[in-house]
């Protein structure tokens, strides 16, 4: 039984911090993406191509077993928070990118042309603006997030997933264990999706 | 969102480009050198890339992980037409499950849990039926949102003038949807490839699992893996260029 618990906090623990972790460097390489740096720019765009376009789970092997060979040593744990809080935030700066780029290009001219500077413009008139379009992106990227620590099974984290897995193999009762994993997940979700309404009709 | 520069601008943006090159330079150069403590970059333990029998192997991976994607596409599709087509209470609750539950559950389910009542099937289709269940519920709301993306009076003309009700959908409908899917449906081309590689768990010889096999023949895992990623990058990049060409295309087109 114990089993089961470590598994939901790990599943739970994981999904929280790296979605957090995601946001604030997804941010991050969604500024560097629209800054009027042209190098910048290419840089936040192939940050993000490059680990949008390679699976999750090659990232995951990757820094599993990679990382030690070079001399980088941390709890499996944290390799795997690593790994997954990178690939997310490839997706949410896609969709914070796509939240700015959906604020009416007059929005951001009308602010210039009062002498408001990049900086003012971006952060008085286009963000809160694209705020409140960007929670549905990146509450389906948070639910995206949840299914994507399952992985983190697969290289050795006792995630929830895991734990189903090694508890069907003592109990024989795989309908049981699984259906219940199955559930778990699903309320994760239904509280994730919950938040993100919650959060959308105060920014509304 | 900014104006053309003018030359105090400009110059503002020369030097941070230039403090950002070097930053980046430095980063790379921190990556490399510890990369090189470890002796990973010792030309001995490149050298095995550069020959055809390790590419014709992890190739090999590639072909079969394109293999299964293709099915896994086929089959998803079919069953995202039927969930699109009757939008009921089962259908809705199927896509909300799927939309939630890992991919990797069910592929456990394949391997532990119906085995255990006597259904065992073979190796591509453990990883392609769970694939399949799972994509099947986002082509529902890809094809669900090209639908109602054609304007209703298209519709109502297609009635207007006499066409019955299926004609109106196979004729009218239908094809100015798929006309603004096709983007979506390559961008689910990539997720549904890059899923593929959950033949890792299942030892479906894909291009990841290969990629395993041959770091524990050879010992190289950094190099294996390395090259095994770039490879996914190199594919998957392909599929994101020819979604943003057929998405520049349709904006022309579209008015």
């Amino acid at each position: 039984m114990s089993l089961v618990l470590e598994g939901f906090l790990n599943t739970v623990a994981l999904t929280l911090l790296s979605f957090c972790a995601a946001l604030l460097v997804g941010l991050v390489v969604a500024v560097l993406r629209i800054v009027p740096v042209p190098l910048l720019r290419g840089v936040g765009a192939v940050y993000v191509e490059v680990w949008r376009n390679i699976p999750l789970l090659a990232w995951l092997v990757l820094f599993v077993f990679g990382l030690p060979e070079v001399g980088v040593k941390m709890p499996l744990f944290w390799t795997a928070f690593t790994a997954i809080a990178l690939y997310e935030a490839a997706f949410v700066a896609e969709a914070l990118r796509s939240g700015v780029n959906s604020v009416a290009a007059g929005q951001g001219e009308a602010a210039r042309a009062l002498g408001l500077s990049f900086r003012q413009s971006l952060w008085h008139v286009i963000l809160p603006q694209a705020g409140r379009r960007v929670v549905q992106p990146l509450a389906n990227i948070a639910i995206a997030l949840t299914m994507a620590t399952a992985l983190a099974g697969v290289v050795g984290v006792v995630d929830m997933t895991r734990a189903a897995q090694r508890i069907n193999l003592e109990l024989a009762q795989p309908l049981l264990v699984f259906t219940g994993v199955g559930l778990c997940y699903l309320v994760m979700a239904a509280g994730i999706g919950f938040g993100a309404r919650v959060l959308e009709r105060r920014l509304a | 969102m900014f104006d053309a520069p003018g030359p105090r601008f400009r110059r503002r943006v020369f030097w941070v480009s230039v403090v950002s090159v070097l930053v980046l330079l430095g980063l790379l150069a921190l990556g490399l050198r510890q990369f090189a403590a470890g002796g990973q970059l010792d030309l001995v333990r490149w050298r095995p890339y550069l020959t055809w029998p390790v590419w014709r192997y992890l190739l090999g991976g590639l072909w079969s992980t394109v293999v299964a994607a293709f099915a896994t596409g086929v089959l998803a599709m079919a069953g995202g037409l039927l969930l699109a087509l009757r939008p009921n209470r089962f259908t809705r609750a199927y896509a909300e499950v799927m939309r939630t539950v890992p991919v990797l559950l069910l592929v456990y389910v394949m391997l532990f849990v119906l085995p255990s009542f006597g259904v065992n099937l073979p190796l591509f289709r453990k990883l392609v039926v769970p694939l399949a269940l799972s994509h099947a519920a986002s082509y529902a709301v890809i094809f669900r949102a090209g639908v109602s993306s054609v304007d209703p009076g298209q519709r109502e003309a297609g009635l207007s003038l006499g066409m019955p009700d299926g004609a109106v959908t196979r004729f009218v409908v239908l094809p100015q949807a798929v006309r603004h899917m096709t983007p979506l449906l390559v961008t689910q081309a990539v997720s549904l490839l890059k899923d593929t590689s959950l033949g890792y768990v299942v030892s479906y010889t894909e291009l990841l699992f290969n990629g395993r096999v041959l770091a524990n023949y050879n010992g190289l895992l950094i190099q294996t893996f390395v090259v095994v990623a770039f490879i996914y990058l190199v594919v998957n990049l392909a599929l994101s260029r020819l979604a943003h060409r057929l998405e520049a295309g349709r904006a022309r087109t579209a008015r």
